[in-house]
């Protein structure tokens, strides 16, 4: 950990109560979610991490929760929301980690910090079923409109198409769910 | 007008995009269009609902998704050296530098690391890749302008890169030539002669296509001063590559933060200051010669030796090990049943594509499979700043700054 990087580390860790994770060289901080706008604020105006890399989530449903937690973590913290947030005059990247609970998880929205949070949110909408209050258009991005469910969370099975036969094929087709008009 | 009336050819009711358009929409002032998905100049599957007042764009809304194909769902399912198939799939003009930061950030989490001869294959690879990716982007963008021959040109150029991953690999697009802990297997002999009768041919093709374009009065009437993203806005947004460069910041992860050996090799980061479509045009004729200095530099000392790891717990050994070591045998049956199981833990790692940071998020729960992997995609964000760039400009304008932008919908939708 460099100079810089400690100087956030510790900033964070008086104003927001941040847990410090380091692996590989990357150094994340831990927050819970009622600071992330005040925390991604202090990021781009006092230390100039002025691009926000990703922004996406981690579904940690049944899994003991990546050695933070003992118990197992199928409601709480269910969702890890991961920030990777870039500076351009610093040349130094780092990360955020937001632990969200399973049931209706629902957390502050940071497009009006980082503008480009707007598509990766629809996407973590679309994709674990998080809310982000105050975002400006909260749709589905990727899915269908009328899609039910949340296809990356881990509850939600991967699917297959039944593979169809001369001697089978109209069994098969009866069941098929083909687009609807 | 009746708020509630499905509009036609879209799912989406009116009702869920009001927030998006404006109030003289709804009171039927101006025109609501769709454009796309099947619109040929959109580069793909992209739909835009376009506010037009005229022929002027008041707003657009982009609506991606068409091409959603669940990838990074799919890798889920899969160990970590199978789903590297995938990655192929997600950007379909830079397959290779898809698998080079799939790659990296399984290496980064494992910690393993590429001997030098794979990574100046790597980098070779890679910057022919950009400059095909470039090609395929100049080629549709003066296509957008009517300039058809020149899209004839580029796909020329273009073959030629294709024939060279063909010869490497035996694949022209979805190579997966780049493996973790180096490459698949060494390149062939005729590699280097190819490589470099593209080296002797391709400098003289680009003054060409600079002869037929960057004094071109059509051209510049129609793309200077069009689709402006000042540098500001360009932050703001997250745009990165070619795109950022020509708003006149020069960020290049390959110089920022130099993986592959990238630090070895000597070359510039062109940067314009125009903020416009032209600037972006410029930005990018001229990365195409820096890659080809640097295929040069990295053809010239291209070192010899072993082109994977040798650590045997994540790399299988070769096949001729297998009847004379029970060690090789173990190993073998080992990595191809089940897979390397790297350590509980998160990577991110960059790298950067023709279109700007390709980065890949990578979680492992101790399994062979990675636990989630995200693709931060570069068309992905870069799009988002479409709308901006678009407003105020004619619809003909428009093809043209989604031209600029890159777009590659694989990339976007993943």
């Amino acid at each position: 950990m460099d100079e810089t990087t400690q100087a956030i580390v510790k900033t964070f860790q008086e104003r927001f109560g941040a847990q410090t994770d380091e692996f590989r060289g990357e150094v994340s901080l831990i927050l819970p979610p009622a600071h992330i706008q005040a925390a991604c604020q202090a990021l781009r105006d006092e230390f100039e991490f002025n691009l926000l890399s990703e922004e996406t989530a981690v579904d940690y449903w049944g899994e003991t929760s990546f050695g933070r937690n003992d118990s197992s973590s199928e409601q709480s913290p269910r969702f890890h929301v991961v920030y990777r947030i870039r500076s351009l005059p610093r040349n130094q990247i780092i990360g955020l980690r937001v632990p969200l609970d399973g049931n209706a998880p629902v957390m502050p929205s940071i497009t009006s910090i980082y503008a480009n949070a707007d598509w990766f949110e629809r996407e973590l909408w679309d994709m674990f079923g998080i809310r982000f209050e105050g975002h400006p258009d909260l749709r589905r991005i990727v899915m269908p409109y009328d899609w039910v469910g949340h296809p990356l969370r881990k509850d939600y099975p991967l699917g297959y198409e039944e593979v169809q036969f001369s001697f089978n094929f109209d069994e098969i087709d009866e069941r098929k769910p083909y687009a609807q008009e | 007008m009746d708020t509630n009336i499905e509009m036609n050819l879209t799912p989406v009711s009116l009702d869920e995009i009001k927030h998006l358009i404006s109030e003289r929409a709804i009171q039927g002032e101006t025109v609501l269009l769709n454009m796309g998905p099947q619109h040929p100049s959109t580069h793909g599957v992209l739909r835009l609902l376009l506010e037009l007042d005229g022929e002027t764009v008041v707003n657009c809304v982009p609506d991606v998704g068409f091409l959603h194909t669940g990838i990074e769902k799919n890798m889920e399912a899969k160990t970590y050296v199978q789903a590297e198939v995938m990655s192929d799939r997600l950007d379909y003009l830079n397959n290779v530098g898809n698998n080079l930061a799939y790659c990296l950030a399984v290496e980064k989490l494992v910690e393993l690391d590429a001997p030098p001869r794979a990574q100046a294959i790597r980098v070779i690879l890679t910057e022919l890749q950009r400059i095909s990716s470039h090609l395929v982007w100049l080629g549709t963008h003066a296509l957008d302008m009517g300039a058809m021959s020149l899209f004839l040109y580029c796909f020329r150029e273009r073959e030629m890169i294709l024939d060279i991953l063909e010869l490497v690999s035996g694949q022209r697009m979805m190579t997966t030539y780049i493996r973790p802990g180096g490459l698949w297997r060494d390149t062939p002999v005729e590699f280097e002669a190819a490589v470099r009768n593209f080296i002797k041919t391709f400098p003289g093709r680009v003054d060409e296509y600079e002869r037929l374009l960057t004094k071109n009065p059509i051209l510049l009437r129609r793309t200077q001063g069009i689709g402006i993203l000042k540098p500001d806005v360009a932050l703001q947004y997250g745009v990165t590559g070619p795109m950022l460069r020509a708003s006149g910041v020069a960020h290049d992860l390959r110089k920022a933060q130099p993986y592959s050996g990238y630090e070895q090799y000597d070359f510039e980061v062109p940067t314009q200051t125009g903020c416009d479509t032209y600037a972006r045009y410029l930005v990018r004729m001229e990365e195409m010669r820096q890659s080809l200095r640097i295929v040069e530099q990295a053809l010239n000392k291209l070192p010899l030796g072993p082109v994977r790891s040798n650590n045997r717990k994540f790399i299988p050994p070769p096949r001729s090990e297998l009847g004379t070591s029970m060690e090789a045998l173990i190993h073998h049956f080992k990595l191809w049943t089940e897979g390397f199981t790297p350590p509980k833990g998160s990577v991110y790692s960059a790298v950067e594509s023709p279109r700007g940071e390709l980065g890949v998020y990578l979680e492992s729960d101790g399994s062979p499979k990675p636990y989630r992997i995200h693709w931060r995609t570069p068309s992905f964000t870069n799009m988002q700043v479409l709308p901006i760039m678009a407003k105020g400009h004619l619809v003909a304008d428009l093809v043209l700054i989604i031209g600029t932008v890159d777009i590659v919908l694989g990339d976007v939708d993943r």
